[in-house]
Order: structure tokens, then C-alpha cells, then sequence
């Protein structure tokens, strides 16, 4: 389809919340205020390790107005997870904390203050045991386990996988590179803080208002955690202040709200303080990287060997599947004959880490495109033009066996490289251009200390897992969408708006295939008791997993109406068509009827007219363990330019413009994609530069929005967006994700365009300006001027599951999922 | 220790018994009801629960309602007139400059002051004037597109 | 949320009220002017005071005027009237820069001056919550006996963070301070001492009433700032040069750094070695390696304290070279690294 055979589609629309937004009105989790409300507080660990001997919660008891106090002890003895295979959590530790932050008690109260008060009077004994804070520690001491069970001494997750004859490959290689690169953790820091009300009421049936990107999963957990029919839990996601992953896995939180409204026959609230949002994590793993790659003289990749050892922290959380995402999703971007990938995923004495904005793809993304700068160097070639040539080819597998379908990554180089005069200033700025006089002023006045740069890099993303979190042949999305006969349509869909205009999407989708506004669609989403399942708003599968059912339920809907239509114009229902409100045949629009008039027809034919819609990815898992992982109905590319200064006195980075083109398949709303991109690069340009999660003394050091580092207005540089349209036929109206690529490559065209302006490498998220000045120091000195990790733990990984490569097969046939007709 | 206070609110008259350490953020929230004014950190350092106080973007979070009687408090909702939404409200909406919203009204606010003692400000003095505001989810783009837009506008009606 | 915990709260209308206030109630009473950062104090619970008492009700603490050929600052004006007024601009534009890098727009609307020369010194052991003080064990400046950066230290080495103190100290800035039985006019640097905890020299009931700044005749000054962001962050360093040019020579110069000690430091030796000199490339060297000698930053707040001491120098040299007119890269208030 051409842009002009769309109505909605493509326009750059408000979002359908947009007027509740920008009022005031939008009712947050922590906006509920019931009446007879309690309020919750939980008590934290404050050890990082510890057995728990003994809780007294007396003293908190006695509390004038404290209305109930928990321990694990009072809730059913199970354990929790994200993910099947780490079901390793408690709503409340009973017998051993694992961090600084992990729940171990709970006070409803008739104020926050009151219960936070009878908190600090619950007496908790610990025996303290040693605190591994780091993968060498946790590797170093096998005596002392944080769990029992995994894949080794406080090893959670050991894969290797190899596709092909990646010894072989290297061994015949022009350029031979072995780089080690460190990317430090980070958090998702939504603005709105984690909270949850749950009322449980006095027929047996609860309800519970979070802040959760995933309502389906907390709905799952809370009937485990509680011993309770999921058939008598509600679970409403409220509209998310910001995610990113943050809000994706059930949580303590929501759990103990829940058993305290049943204690108390109150609503009971839990808000979590910022602090406490530190705690509850889930975000970037700091990752480990050993990276060997073979090239060509001409800078093709003869193959690629890719080690991660990641810091999991306390618990499982999604762990197995980062760890996965550490080596899956690179050979999507480029050619990549055979490819060879371990991981190890560590646990510590920290907070989970778990899924941010890109999952699992960020770190190994910098180790790849920071040591394709290294080689295009070496070997004389311009950065761009060597990505541009090693693309990969559309509609073929990788060598780990993921179908590719449309790639725009050739086009989105070419955008960014022009957009940005890339070529001139390559050649103006950077170091050489400095030795030979080329920027620098000749004369008495001394040159400025602050030095240009301009560095690129690409990458992938996935549109949507292709596999379900647990084991399930049934939808990954489904939608219910309804007429009304007053014209209006509503559509019921699990999907949570986490700020990334998913109710909006929907809007737009039904409008076009009805023939309607957005505005007289009404949106219902993210309410289990009402809305199909939804799995939930991670890994970029909402647009298109929602997005095609909801094009299959409204097109029932229309073929529905149609049918009625025809009948009373006496035309054949294929030469109708819906726009403008009207239903009727385009050669005799005069003739046409209105939607609300069709939808009486339809009634009066049908009875109540109501269609479902699912969506279940097509089933393309590569036939290996471990295969699941990584497959998605297509991927989107971004490529990225960034241009900047270094102050060599300071260190300090002054980011100037940052271009980035995306393939987003097709743009639904520019604006909304636009606003993605524009997040993503954003978030990025945190993680490389200053934001980082790090522990001293066993506790996170600086759990707070002042000392946790977000860039303000005056660090965010003129972001330029460029979307690039490849019409994929697996999404809807072609469209990709768009949500978490564009981060990717933004890291690590930072690190190349710090490269280009001094001539040093930083092989080290993030890049702090004391790190640049030691790497300038050692360039005074002559010695290597790279500044990052210098060594690696020592490890066993698994023997590989050896697999021939699939590089380069054409594509399993498109279109063939379940559900479909 | 419970005291009564009286607060104009977006030119009303709002009376409440309330605790002196609580903060105008927690009263306006918790006694008063208007729900509009979020909050991030509760410490200063983000921006989320910015309200106008005399017309001057502070923070609710750090301030007491003592010490705000006989001022002019102007949160979220009291942005628009009547049904007549601000045109920096209209802009918002129109270029996506919300996206999850939680920093929404707080930006909005801190624009507005500065709309009304700036009209026209170039995109740097927009920086500055938001740079107390974080935002997790538009890398600020969007939301200084719209403050331009407003601006632009506004000095059309004036002209 | 978090929350403050429950005073009694006070608002005098004079300074003389204000004054006997504290004195009566002593150890359990604290000032508050805007409260930024009293406030996210008492939050954390580092400071639980019975009696707070509330000086914005004070009239005569509130605004600038000239007199006696300089200007006189009331204590409780906002950091933004001080940043934006003309004559501060024009005289001590350095104590304007200053005053306008204090954190973010919304807190200079409500910060004063007066909190900001008493403002609380910093420690990234220190100004967290409750419960992290209580997981870590607490430190001597609050709850504990120990020091967490300096284990072997009797003292506390908790950071001076204001922005204003090292600039109205480098102007020869002099302070009234109005007791419940007394009032006297000291040199600010008479206001601090060398103690994270105790560090300021003053009686409990003593009210920074007002801030005298001398005549600006020929004096220059320059105020550079280190944080991570150009919003929000406390200064990690901060460096302020005032010098009284005759032509193209220094007549006085002070030097006075700020964020690397507990109270702002004066680097005597170094500024001495402008006076009676032309302020060239040279000297501007000589002076910057002298001046970063007071330098003795530790590892308690952002940024590595050895990078903080080298950019001791970075920035000394370029505040001076804007004073001496051959900056690089724009006006010092612009170089917010
Ligand atoms: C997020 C954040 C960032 C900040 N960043 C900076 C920064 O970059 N630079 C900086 O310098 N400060 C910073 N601050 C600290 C503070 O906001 C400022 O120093 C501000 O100027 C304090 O003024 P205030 O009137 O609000 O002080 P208050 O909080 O009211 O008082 C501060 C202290 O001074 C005492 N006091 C106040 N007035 C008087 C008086 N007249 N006489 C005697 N004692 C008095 C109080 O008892 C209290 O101990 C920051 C604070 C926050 C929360
Ligand atoms: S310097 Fe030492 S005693 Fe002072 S606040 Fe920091 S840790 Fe505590
Ligand atoms: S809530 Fe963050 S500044 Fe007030
Ligand atoms: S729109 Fe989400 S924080 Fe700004």
C-alpha cells in the first residue's frame, strides 16, 4: 500500500490521551484514593546478605493506628518469577535476604506515616552472611551461594551456541580483532514512582489498581502468590508514568497490597518512594564483553565470537532471556557467516537486573559496532561505507537461524551519513585532520580546547518476542472491538498505554480499517476481567501484536457491516468501501449509508456485533535449545550519527546534534514514531554518558534523582529524526518497532564520534570525563590510549550447542501464523 | 500538631485542617484533590510537582502551605480557562509532547511562567527555563517544538 | 512519599522575634528561609528539629539596596532576584553567575541567599535516608560515631556545597548577624569553620540578617562551577577569583575554592602572586598549580575526588583568563562542565 490509500494511517494525529494528559486529568496508580484507604509501607533488608533469624513485629503492632502488620510467614509459602524457569522470589523474605531493599515485612496503616513509623519498630535478627557485589566475587566464592540453584555456584544461567565453523573463519581472516569492553548498569528511572492500590472485597473478589506494564503476569502471579482463583482477581493497569521495562515483572509490592486489603477489609495503598524504585530495578545488566571478529581486507565479516559474562543481581527476574539477548540479536544487522556466542549470567548481592529499553542488546551492540570502528581504522576504510557494505540481505536467515524480512538499514546509513555532511566533517574534524593543521587556528591565540568529533553506528531490533514468556499455544494478543448504534465503536484490548501511544494505535487502526476518527473510537484498555490478553507492553510487540489483531477484529467487523449494507443498497459487499463515516460504493457515494446507520443494518442482520481479533507471531523458533530466543515477526534498524566536542582539559562531552534514521516499516503516526526515537536517544545518551548504578559498601551508592544522573534540557543535544519506511508484510500496515532500537546505536556512535575528536578509546560505559583524561594521559605517554576492562573472570562455559549456520537461506515463507484466518 | 489554613487555588478559596508538616504537595493532593500535581522525588530534585506560586514555577514538594497563604497557587488544573485550554495545553497535545505525562503538568506550568514573563524566547531560553524539569520520555523535543508553537502562537493573538 | 516529620512551626514577623524564638528554644529550634534545603533534610530525618522558625514572614530581610557605595543584600532574597539583579550583574557579575547555577530554575525561586552561606555541608554518606544510614551504620554527622570516608578520622569531612559563599568571600563580602541579645558585623569567612558538622561559627540564635558588599571599584570577578549536569547538581568544585585591576595591573586578589573542603578555601599563596602583576598566559599557569595546592577534595561526593582536584587547576586558570579578558570558549558563566 502507497501512503495515499490511508486516511489515519500515517497522519501525525494527537494521541488519544493527549487532552487528559495535558490537563491534569489521567488517574495514576498513586491518583486513587478510595474511601477507608489504608496505607502501606514495607520494612527493607538492610543487609545485603543475610539469614533471617528472628522478626518481632510487636512494637509495630502496637502502633496507634496501625491496622495490620505482614511477614512472609502470614502469605502462602510459594515462590514467584517472571519467568518459569527462576521462580526464586518471595512477596516477603522469610528465611534469607539476598540485597539492601529486599522486602521483609509489611504495616497498613491509617497513614503512610504511621506505617512507616511501626516499619522501623519491626525488629528483624540477621545473621549476616558475606556480600558478593560483583561477578569476579560471586565467581571467586563458590562456598557462598546466594541461590541454590542454577547452572553452577551463583552461576543463574550458562548458554553457548555455536552456528558453524567459527575457528575456521577467523582463521582465514585479512584483520583479526579481540576486544574487551565493559558496560556498567543502569535504571529505567520512570517519573512516576511504583504504586498500587488493591481492594479486596467482601464477596472474595479483588481487585488491584498498578502501575505494571504487564497486567496479564501480575494477574498470573498474584492468583500463585495468594492461593487464590485467578478467576476472582482483577487486574486494572493504570496509565503508566513511564516504564521501560521497569514495570514489567510482578512485584512484592503488589502482592502484599493485596494480602493486606484482606487482612484489613480495606483498599490498601503501597506507594514506593524513589529509593525504593532503586531497589525494585530490573534494568540494565552490566555486562562483560569479550568480542572476536574476523574481516576481510575489504571489511566484510568473515565471523564473529562473542563472550558475556552479565551481573544478574539478586534474582532471576527475565536474567534467562537477557542473557539470551546478549548474543542473539547482533547478526540480524550485519552479514555474519558463522557465529559463535557464550553467556553467563552472574548473581549478586544487588537488585535484579532485568529488561530496559532494548533488553539485553545495548551492551553487546557497543562491543560490535565500538570494535567495527577499530577495524575500519585499521584497515583504512571509512566507518560508514564499511557498514554499508556488510548490510544484511532481506527476506534471509542469520546464521543462528533468525528470519529477516525488510531491512532499511542501507537507506537509513544513507540518510544519516547525508543529513549529518557526514563526509566533510570526517575529514574537517577529529585528530588526523588536527596533526595536519587541518582545524586547528595558526597564530599566537591558543586553540580551543574543545575538539569535534563525529562518529556512527547501526543496529536491530526485535518487533515483538516470537515466543510467549511461559509455554502457551494461545494468543499473544487479542481484541474485542464492538459497534454501537450510535455510530461510536469500542475496542477492548489487554494492552497497557505506558506512554508510548498504544491506545492511540489502536485508535487509528480501527478508524482506518472503519472508516471513522480516531475520536469515536473509545479505547478500553489493560483491564483483565474486560480485555483479551494482552501479554503486555516489553520487547516492542505491541503495535504489531495488538495492531494485527485489531486490524483482524475491526475488518469483521466491517465485512459484517458490509454484508448488511450491500443488502440494502443491492450492491455486491466486495465493491463497498468505508471512509468519511459512511459505508457505500465509491462511483455512487451519494448512495452511501452512515456508519451509524450501517451498524444498525449490521445489528438488525447479526444480532450484537462483536469480533474478536488475535495475534500469535509465526511459529520460527530455530529447531536448537535456545532457540526460542531472538525470533520476532521482523526487526527494525536505525543507523546513527552523533557529532560532538571534547574538552581536553575537562574530559567533558558536549554533545552537538545527533541524527538518527529508523526503519520503522511504516510510520502509524510520524509524531508518535518521531517521539520514540527521540526517547530512545535520549535514554542512550544517559547510559553513555553519565548514568550508572553502582554499589559501595554493599548498597546501591547514590539511590536518588539527584545523584542518579537523568540529562536535563541543557545536556539533551538538537535531536535530528529520520524515518525511513519499508512497508514489512508482517506488520501491521506494515509498520515495525520503534519503541527500543533507536537507543542502540546511539552508545556507541557517542564512543566512535569521542574516538574520531581525540583519538582514544573508551571501551567502557559510561564515558565519564575522568575516564577520558586517563586515556588522553595515556596517549601523552605513548602507550595504548584505551581506557575499560583489563580482565575477564575465569570461567568454564558450557560445550556449545553446535548448529550448521543458517546464514543466508531465504526466508521460511512469510505470512503463515495461527489465527490467522 | 493540626492547623487551619486557607489557600487560593486557581482563584478559589480552599480551607482545610491540616498537619503543619505536611507539604503543599501532600495537601493539594491528599486534602484538596486536585490530583494534576505529580510527584517524583519529593526532595527537590526533579521538577514533576513544579506549581506556580504568584506566578513563579516552585517546587510543592518542598514548600508549606503556611507558608503559601495569601499567594496565588496555580496547579494543572487551573492551567486552562474555564473550558479554554492554554495554548501551550493545545500545543502539547497537538505534537506529542506528552507521551507517558507524568512530567506533563509540571512542565507545563514552568512554561506558562515563562511565556508570561518572556513572550518569544528563543529555544535556549527554553532550555534554561526547563532545566529543572526531567523527563524520562521525549529527550525534550517534542516538548520544546510545542512551547515554540505556543509561543509563536500567542504572539499572534497579541499582534 | 516521603515526608517531613512533625514540628511546630513559628512565624515571626521581625528579626528581633525571630532571634529570641531560637534562643528560647535553643538546641530543638532551626531557621528555615526557603527551605530547599532544610527541608529534603528533615525528610532523610538528618535533622528533626521540635520548632522551626519560619523567616519569610520577615520584611526586612527581603531585597537589595545601595548603600555606603556598595549593596547590601537581605538574606532572605531569592537566589533568583540576586541572579537577575542589574546592579549585582554589573558589580559582582561573578555572584550573579553563581547564584544562577544553584541548582534549577524552581529552586532559586524559593532558595535564599541567607540558607545558601548556611547551607548544610554534603556527604554521599550522609544525605541519604534513614534506612540507608541504618543499613550502612551511620556516620558522626548524624546518629553515628564513625566517619565513613576518613575511618580513622576524629572529624567529619563532610563538603561545603554552597555556590555563593567562596564568591561574596572573594568580593569581601561582610555579614550582619542579629542574636536575641546582640548584633554584629563579621567578614563571611569568620562564619565558617573546618568541621563537617559544626561548621558554621555562629550562636545558635544568630540570623544572617543581611550581606554587605564593599564598593566594586575596579574589582573583576569570575565564578566557574563543576557538576556533572547544568541543572540540578550541588557544585563538586567551585572556583571563584575577584581582582582589583588598575589598567592591566592586580592591586588585590582573592581566590576562594569551593566544594573541596568543609568550608570554603582560600588559596592565599596563589592570589598573592597576582597582586602587582599583569595577568598573562605565564602567570595565569604559576597561579592556577599554586591555587590547586589547597585543593584536598575526598572521595564523598560525584565525580572521582583526584579529578576533581586536577580541574582545581583547569578551572582556576580559566577563571582567571576571563578576568584577564583572553578566556576561551565565552564568558565563565558558561562553563558548566
Ligand atoms: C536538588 C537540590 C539541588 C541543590 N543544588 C544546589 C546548588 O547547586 N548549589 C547550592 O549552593 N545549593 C544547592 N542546593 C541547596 C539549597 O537549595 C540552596 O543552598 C539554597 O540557597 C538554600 O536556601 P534556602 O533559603 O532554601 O535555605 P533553607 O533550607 O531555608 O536553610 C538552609 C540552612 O540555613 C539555615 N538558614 C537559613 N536562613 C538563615 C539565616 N538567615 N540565618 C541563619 N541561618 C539560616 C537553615 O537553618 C538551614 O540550616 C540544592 C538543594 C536541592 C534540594
Ligand atoms: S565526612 Fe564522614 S562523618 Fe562526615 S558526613 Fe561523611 S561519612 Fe559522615
Ligand atoms: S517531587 Fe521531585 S522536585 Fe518535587
Ligand atoms: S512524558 Fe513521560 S516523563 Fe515526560
Amino acid at each position: 500500500m502507497t501512503k495515499n490509500d490511508f486516511a489515519v494511517v500515517g497522519q501525525p494525529l494527537p494521541k488519544v490521551d493527549a487532552w487528559a494528559k495535558v490537563v491534569g486529568e489521567t488517574r495514576y496508580a498513586d491518583d486513587f484514593f478510595l474511601p477507608r484507604m489504608a496505607y502501606a509501607k514495607l520494612l527493607r533488608s538492610s543487609h545485603a546478605h543475610a539469614r533471617i533469624r528472628a522478626i518481632d513485629t510487636a512494637r509495630a503492632r502496637a502502633v496507634p493506628g496501625v491496622y495490620a502488620v505482614v511477614t512472609g510467614a502470614d502469605l502462602p509459602p510459594v515462590k514467584f518469577g517472571i519467568l518459569p524457569v527462576s521462580q526464586d522470589e518471595e512477596a516477603l523474605c522469610t528465611d534469607k535476604v539476598r540485597m539492601v531493599g529486599d522486602p521483609i515485612a509489611a504495616v497498613a496503616a491509617v497513614d503512610e506515616e504511621t506505617a512507616e513509623q511501626a516499619c522501623r519498630l519491626i525488629d528483624v535478627t540477621y545473621e549476616a552472611q558475606p556480600a558478593l557485589m560483583s561477578i569476579f566475587d560471586s565467581l571467586a566464592h563458590p562456598e557462598v551461594r546466594i541461590h541454590e540453584y542454577g547452572d553452577g555456584p551463583n552461576v543463574h544461567k550458562n548458554v553457548a551456541l555455536q552456528f558453524g565453523d567459527v575457528d575456521g573463519a577467523l582463521a582465514g581472516a585479512d584483520l583479526v580483532r579481540e576486544d574487551v569492553f565493559f558496560f556498567e548498569g543502569n535504571t529505567h528511572l520512570p517519573m512516576e514512582q511504583h504504586a498500587a492500590v488493591a481492594q479486596w472485597a467482601s464477596d472474595g473478589k479483588l481487585t488491584l489498581w498498578s502501575s505494571t506494564q504487564t497486567p496479564h503476569y501480575v494477574h498470573r502471579v498474584l492468583a500463585k502468590a495468594l492461593d487464590t482463583p485467578a478467576a476472582h482477581i482483577r487486574v486494572i493497569a493504570t496509565p503508566v508514568g513511564g516504564g521501560f521495562g521497569g514495570k514489567t515483572d510482578p512485584f512484592s509490592h503488589e502482592i502484599v497490597a493485596c494480602q493486606l486489603s484482606k487482612l484489613t477489609g480495606r483498599p490498601v495503598k503501597i506507594a514506593l518512594t524513589r529509593e525504593e524504585v532503586f531497589y525494585t530495578h530490573r534494568g540494565r545488566h552490566p555486562v562483560l564483553m569479550w568480542i572476536k571478529t574476523g574481516f576481510t581486507r575489504r571489511g566484510d565479516i568473515t565471523g564473529c565470537h562473542l563472550r558475556t559474562w552479565l551481573d544478574g543481581g539478586a534474582y532471576g527476574s527475565y536474567g534467562v532471556a537477557s542473557t539470551f539477548y546478549t548474543g542473539v540479536i547482533n547478526p540480524v544487522t550485519y552479514k555474519i557467516p558463522v557465529y559463535k556466542f557464550e553467556g553467563a549470567r552472574i548473581f549478586t548481592n544487588k537488585p535484579p537486573c532485568g529488561p530496559k529499553r532494548g533488553h539485553g542488546t545495548p551492551q553487546p551492540r557497543f562491543a560490535l559496532e565500538c570494535q567495527l570502528d577499530k577495524a575500519a581504522e585499521q584497515l583504512g576504510l571509512d566507518p560508514a561505507d564499511l557498514r554499508r557494505r556488510i548490510v544484511a540481505e532481506p527476506f534471509t536467515k542469520t546464521a543462528n537461524h533468525l528470519t529477516v524480512t525488510t531491512i532499511g538499514l542501507g537507506e537509513c546509513i544513507d540518510k544519516v551519513v547525508e543529513a549529518s555532511d557526514w563526509r566533510a566533517k570526517r575529514s574537517r574534524y577529529g585528530v588526523t585532520a588536527a596533526a595536519q593543521g587541518g582545524s586547528r587556528e595558526e597564530g599566537s591565540e591558543p586553540p580551543s580546547p574543545k575538539r569535534p568529533g563525529i562518529g556512527i553506528a547501526c543496529s536491530a531490533y526485535m518487533t515483538g518476542a516470537g515466543t510467549a514468556i511461559y509455554w502457551n499455544d494461545m494468543p499473544h494478543s487479542g481484541v474485542i472491538v464492538r459497534a454501537d448504534r450510535s455510530g461510536g465503536v469500542a475496542i477492548l484490548c489487554g494492552a497497557t498505554d505506558i506512554g508510548q501511544g498504544s491506545d492511540s494505535v489502536l485508535a487509528y487502526l480501527t478508524a482506518e480499517v472503519l472508516g471513522l476518527e480516531p475520536v469515536d473510537v473509545q479505547v478500553f484498555p489493560a483491564d483483565t476481567s474486560l480485555t483479551p490478553v494482552d501479554l503486555g507492553s516489553y520487547s516492542s510487540r505491541v503495535t504489531l501484536m495488538c495492531g494485527m489483531a485489531t486490524i483482524q477484529a475491526a475488518g469483521r467487523l466491517r465485512d459484517a457491516i458490509f454484508k448488511a449494507v450491500a443488502r440494502k443498497l443491492e450492491v455486491d459487499p466486495a465493491a463497498l468501501v468505508a471512509r468519511e463515516r459512511k459505508i457505500g460504493v465509491s462511483a455512487d457515494w451519494d448512495k452511501a449509508v452512515s456508519f451509524a446507520r450501517a451498524v444498525e443494518l449490521g445489528e438488525a442482520m447479526h444480532g450484537v456485533l462483536a469480533f474478536p481479533g488475535s495475534y500469535a507471531p509465526p511459529k520460527r523458533a530455530g529447531k536448537y535449545k535456545g532457540g526460542g530466543v531472538g525470533p520476532s515477526p521482523c526487526y527494525s534498524y536505525s543507523a546513527c550519527v552523533v557529532e560532538l566536542t571534547v574538552d581536553e582539559e575537562t574530559g567533558v562531552v558536549d554533545l552537538r546534534d545527533v541524527w538518527v534514521a529508523h526503519d520503522v516499516g511504516r510510520a502509524l503516526n510520524p509524531l508518535l514514531a518521531e517521539g520514540q526515537v527521540e526517547g530512545s536517544i535520549y535514554m542512550g545518551i544517559g547510559e553513555a554518558l553519565m548514568e550508572e548504578q553502582v554499589f559501595r559498601k554493599g548498597l546501591h551508592k547514590q539511590p536518588s534523582m539527584l545523584e542518579y544522573k537523568s540529562p536535563t534540557t541543557l545536556e539533551t543535544p538538537e535531536i535530528h529524526t529520520i524515518l525511513v519506511e519499508t512497508d514489512d508484510p508482517e506488520g501491521p500496515f506494515g509498520a515495525k518497532e520503534v519503541g527500543q532500537g533507536p537507543l542502540l546505536p546511539v552508545i556507541p556512535a557517542i564512543a566512535n564520534a569521542i574516538h574520531h575528536a581525540l583519538g582514544i578509546r573508551i571501551d567502557e560505559v559510561p564515558i565519564t570525563p575522568d575516564k577520558i583524561l586517563k586515556a588522553l594521559e595515556l596517549k601523552r605517554r605513548g602507550k595504548p590510549a584505551r581506557v575499560g576492562p583489563e580482565r575477564l573472570p575465569l570461567f568454564t562455559f558450557k560445550k556449545p550447542v553446535v548448529v550448521e549456520s543458517a546464514f543466508g537461506q531465504p526466508a521460511d515463507t512469510i505470512g503463515v501464523r495461527p489465527f490467522q484466518s | 500538631m493540626k492547623v487551619r489554613i486557607a489557600l487560593t487555588v486557581n482563584d478559589e478559596l480552599h480551607e482545610a485542617l491540616v498537619p503543619v508538616h505536611k507539604t503543599l504537595l501532600e495537601v493539594l493532593r491528599e486534602d484538596l484533590g486536585l490530583i494534576g500535581t505529580k510527584h517524583g522525588c519529593e526532595l527537590g530534585e526533579c521538577g514533576t510537582c513544579t506549581v506556580l506560586v504568584d506566578g513563579k514555577p516552585v517546587l510543592s514538594c518542598l514548600a508549606l502551605p503556611l507558608e503559601a497563604e495569601g499567594r496565588r497557587i496555580t496547579t494543572i488544573e487551573g492551567l486552562a480557562e474555564g473550558a479554554r485550554l492554554h495554548p501551550l495545553q493545545q500545543a502539547f497535545a497537538e505534537l506529542g509532547a506528552a507521551q507517558c505525562g507524568y512530567c506533563t503538568p509540571g512542565i507545563l506550568l514552568t512554561a506558562a511562567a515563562l511565556l508570561s514573563e518572556r513572550p518569544g524566547p528563543t529555544r535556549q531560553e527554553v532550555k534554561e527555563a526547563l532545566a529543572g524539569n526531567l523527563c524520562r520520555c521525549t529527550g525534550y523535543t517534542k516538548i520544546l517544538d510545542a512551547v515554540e508553537l505556543a509561543a509563536l502562537r500567542m504572539e499572534r493573538i497579541r499582534t | 512519599m516521603i515526608r517531613l516529620p512533625s514540628f511546630t512551626y513559628l512565624a515571626p514577623r521581625t528579626l528581633a522575634e525571630a532571634a529570641r524564638s531560637m534562643a528560647e528554644h535553643g538546641r530543638e529550634a532551626m531557621l528555615v528561609a526557603g527551605g530547599t534545603d532544610l527541608y529534603p533534610n528533615m525528610k532523610r530525618r538528618q535533622f528533626e528539629p521540635k520548632v522551626v522558625v519560619g523567616l519569610r514572614g520577615i520584611r526586612e530581610l527581603r531585597g537589595v539596596r545601595s548603600e555606603n557605595g556598595g549593596w547590601t543584600i537581605g538574606s532572605g532574597t531569592t537566589l533568583s532576584e540576586v541572579s537577575s539583579h542589574a546592579a549585582i550583574t554589573r558589580d559582582f557579575p561573578a555572584l550573579a553567575t553563581a547564584a544562577g547555577l544553584v541548582s534549577s530554575p524552581q529552586l532559586r525561586n524559593m532558595g535564599t541567599i541567607g540558607g545558601n552561606v548556611c547551607v548544610d555541608t554534603r556527604c554521599n554518606y550522609y544525605n541519604q535516608s534513614y534506612e540507608w544510614r541504618k543499613a550502612i551504620g551511620f556516620c558522626m554527622k548524624r546518629d553515628g560515631d564513625i566517619c565513613l570516608v576518613a575511618p580513622g578520622s576524629s572529624r567529619c569531612w563532610a563538603v561545603s556545597s554552597s555556590d555563593t559563599a567562596p564568591v561574596l568571600w572573594a568580593l569581601g563580602a561582610r555579614l550582619r548577624l542579629v542574636g536575641a541579645a546582640s548584633e554584629r558585623t563579621v567578614p563571611i569567612a569568620a562564619l565558617y569553620r573546618d568541621d563537617g558538622i559544626e561548621y558554621l561559627a555562629k550562636q545558635q540564635d544568630e540570623i544572617v540578617a543581611d550581606i554587605l558588599l564593599p564598593p566594586a571599584d575596579g574589582w573583576r570577578s569570575a565564578y566557574l562551577k563543576l557538576r556533572r549536569r547544568g541543572s540540578f547538581d550541588f557544585p563538586v568544585l567551585g572556583v571563584a577569583v575577584a581582582a582589583r585591576m588598575d589598567g592591566q595591573l592586580v592591586r588585590e586578589a582573592r581566590i576562594v575554592l569551593g566544594a573541596v573542603a568543609s568550608l570554603p578555601r582560600p588559596a592565599e599563596r596563589a592570589a598573592a602572586e597576582l597582586v602587582g602583576r599583569r595577568i598573562t598566559r605565564e602567570l595565569v599557569a604559576r597561579v592556577a598549580d599554586l591555587a590547586a595546592g589547597p585543593s584536598k577534595p575526598l572521595d564523598n561526593t560525584d565525580f572521582t575526588h583526584p579529578y576533581r582536584k586536577r580541574m582545581t587547576r583547569v578551572f582556576v586558570a580559566r577563571a582567571l583568563a576571563a578576568i584577564g579578558e583572553f578566556g576561551d570558549g565565552g564568558p565563565p558563566s558558561e562553563e558548566v562542565a
